[in-house]
């Protein structure tokens, strides 16, 4: 059976727990390094990334989950969990600390204050159209090469919203608040 | 952005809720303290003139804040920022959305400007947070659209003891719902004076509908741990914080203890020469009960 860590310090933990369950893949909070053990991926949540980021280093996360990136660890980041993976934050606090594993810039909060967060659909590649959560969201502004776009707002792949390098796997929604587990899905089978 | 795009739905709403679950969101009263809860690890900030305690030891009326100063806070922080509206007073909450503040709290800590009805929250792209002592009123804000409930406690006291009884008894109340025969959910409804289809919801689920989360006593990582470990799912820290001795440590020792509430040994280790948490009230003499304001 899949083991998958779900990166518990702060935020929607519960809902990618659900999701993953409903494919049969068993999974396991993450709040300290030897929660890690015999994992095969871990998902980032949403949630603050400031929050996180905090936890991350006082819980000596940080450091052991950064040797597992190194190492090609496959992690999935929704929201806040793609801007911890980013390796440019613009609109941050001072200084946020994050990952920097994929080669991507993001503007926090870019599409705007709660007021402004929006559901549309998207055109996923390789699995069609879905129904996209935006809740004071990241704003993806810069992808390096080695980033393949897979989803994006717009036909010409500008805007993009779901995106992956390698095993690193990112997400400006929250395909978690849905019923529609066919992003995990597609993570899940990479594992 | 596609022109399908949708705004303000109850997803979107109910969603940022999800977001902050397993957080601490705290009071502050100005830019400082905003940075200050940052740099701690809070979720989000709760912008308000006076913090519980003061609002309790001044008395007068008390109302949303200066638009300014939920400005400035806005300005400083990158965390969602909440500000508080009157019980009723919807032309508060008006200007709260114009603010584009992220949540509104419909606080029983303000002077109530309405004895009968809470502000229509479905009217509002931005999503509130209510306060609740029971069930049933927890049931009769998310009927008026709340999408996120707090137990009340009682602000401004730095005892946790009615905190207690507020979440203790919302989830009592629910697990009496999951026992009960479908049939005697009409009546069970009657008595929680509440909607019979979110009765029937929370009877099949075990929960309520959106995040419960708990509010108004907690001061001491202690107290979070406990509350969590009761079934608060994120706690709101007013007067706790930044009437301690240590705002800085206090803040932090929180956010630790709320995320690794269920490991004794971190929440030991925060609380460690901690210096002193705020001096707090007996409930029992208090000659003003917030959490008696709501409807």
């Amino acid at each position: 059976m899949t083991r998958v860590g779900v990166l518990a310090l702060q935020g929607d933990v519960r809902e990618h727990r659900a999701m993953l369950e409903h494919l049969d893949v068993e999974t396991v909070p993450v709040r300290t390094p030897a929660d890690l053990q015999g994992l095969q991926g871990i998902v980032f949540p949403g949630g603050e990334s400031t929050a996180i980021a905090h936890l991350l280093k006082s819980s000596g996360l940080a450091e052991a989950l950064g040797e597992l990136i190194n190492d090609d660890f496959p992690v999935f980041g929704t929201c806040a969990g793609l801007i911890l993976l980013s390796s440019e934050i613009l609109d941050g606090r001072a200084q946020q600390w994050s990952f920097g594993a994929l080669d991507v810039a993001v503007r926090r909060n870019g599409y705007g204050r709660q007021i402004a967060s929006f559901e549309v659909p998207v055109s996923v590649s390789g699995i069609g159209e879905y129904e996209a959560v935006f809740i004071r969201a990241p704003r993806i502004e810069r992808v390096s090469k080695e980033v393949s776009v897979l989803a994006s707002l717009d036909k010409d792949g500008e805007h993009p919203v779901l995106i992956r390098q390698g095993n690193l796997w990112g997400c400006s929604f929250h395909p978690e608040l849905t019923t529609d587990s066919r992003i995990h899905d597609a993570f899940v089978q990479s594992l | 952005m596609s022109n399908s795009a949708q705004t303000g739905s109850t997803l979107v709403k109910r969603g940022l809720a999800d977001m902050l679950r397993g957080g601490v969101i705290m009071d502050v009263v100005n830019p400082e303290q905003a940075k200050i809860a940052e740099d701690s690890g809070a979720v989000a900030v709760m912008a308000l003139e006076r913090v519980p305690s003061d609002i309790r030891r001044d008395g007068g009326v008390a109302r949303m804040s200066d638009p300014q100063m939920i400005q400035e806070i806005q300005a400083t922080v990158t965390i969602p920022v909440m500000a508080k509206a009157r019980i009723g007073h919807f032309a508060e909450a008006q200007i709260l959305q114009a603010l584009d503040v992220d949540y509104i709290d419909e606080s029983e800590v303000l002077t109530p400007a309405d004895e009968a009805n809470h502000i229509d929250k479905w009217a509002f792209t931005v999503p509130f947070v209510c306060g609740a002592t029971n069930l049933g009123e927890a049931l009769r804000r998310i009927a008026e659209g709340a999408c996120m409930i707090r137990s009340k406690g009682e602000a401004g006291t730095g005892n946790v003891v009615e905190a207690v009884r507020h979440l203790r008894t919302i989830n009592q109340q629910i697990r009496r719902l999951q026992t009960a025969d479908a049939s005697e959910l009409y009546a069970l409804a009657k008595d929680l004076q509440a909607p019979l289809p979110l009765v029937q919801e929370v009877a099949e689920r075990g929960e309520l509908p959106v995040p419960l989360f708990c509010a108004g006593g907690i001061s001491t990582p202690a107290d979070a741990a406990l509350v969590l470990q009761l079934g608060a799912q994120a706690v709101f820290v007013g007067s706790g914080i930044f009437k301690s001795q240590d705002p800085v440590r206090m803040a932090s020792a929180i956010v630790e203890a709320t995320t690794h509430y269920q490991d004794a040994k971190v929440v030991a280790k925060v609380s460690t020469g901690l210096g002193e948490a705020m001096k707090g009230w007996e409930t029992a003499t208090l000659e003003t009960r917030l959490a008696e304001r709501g409807w």
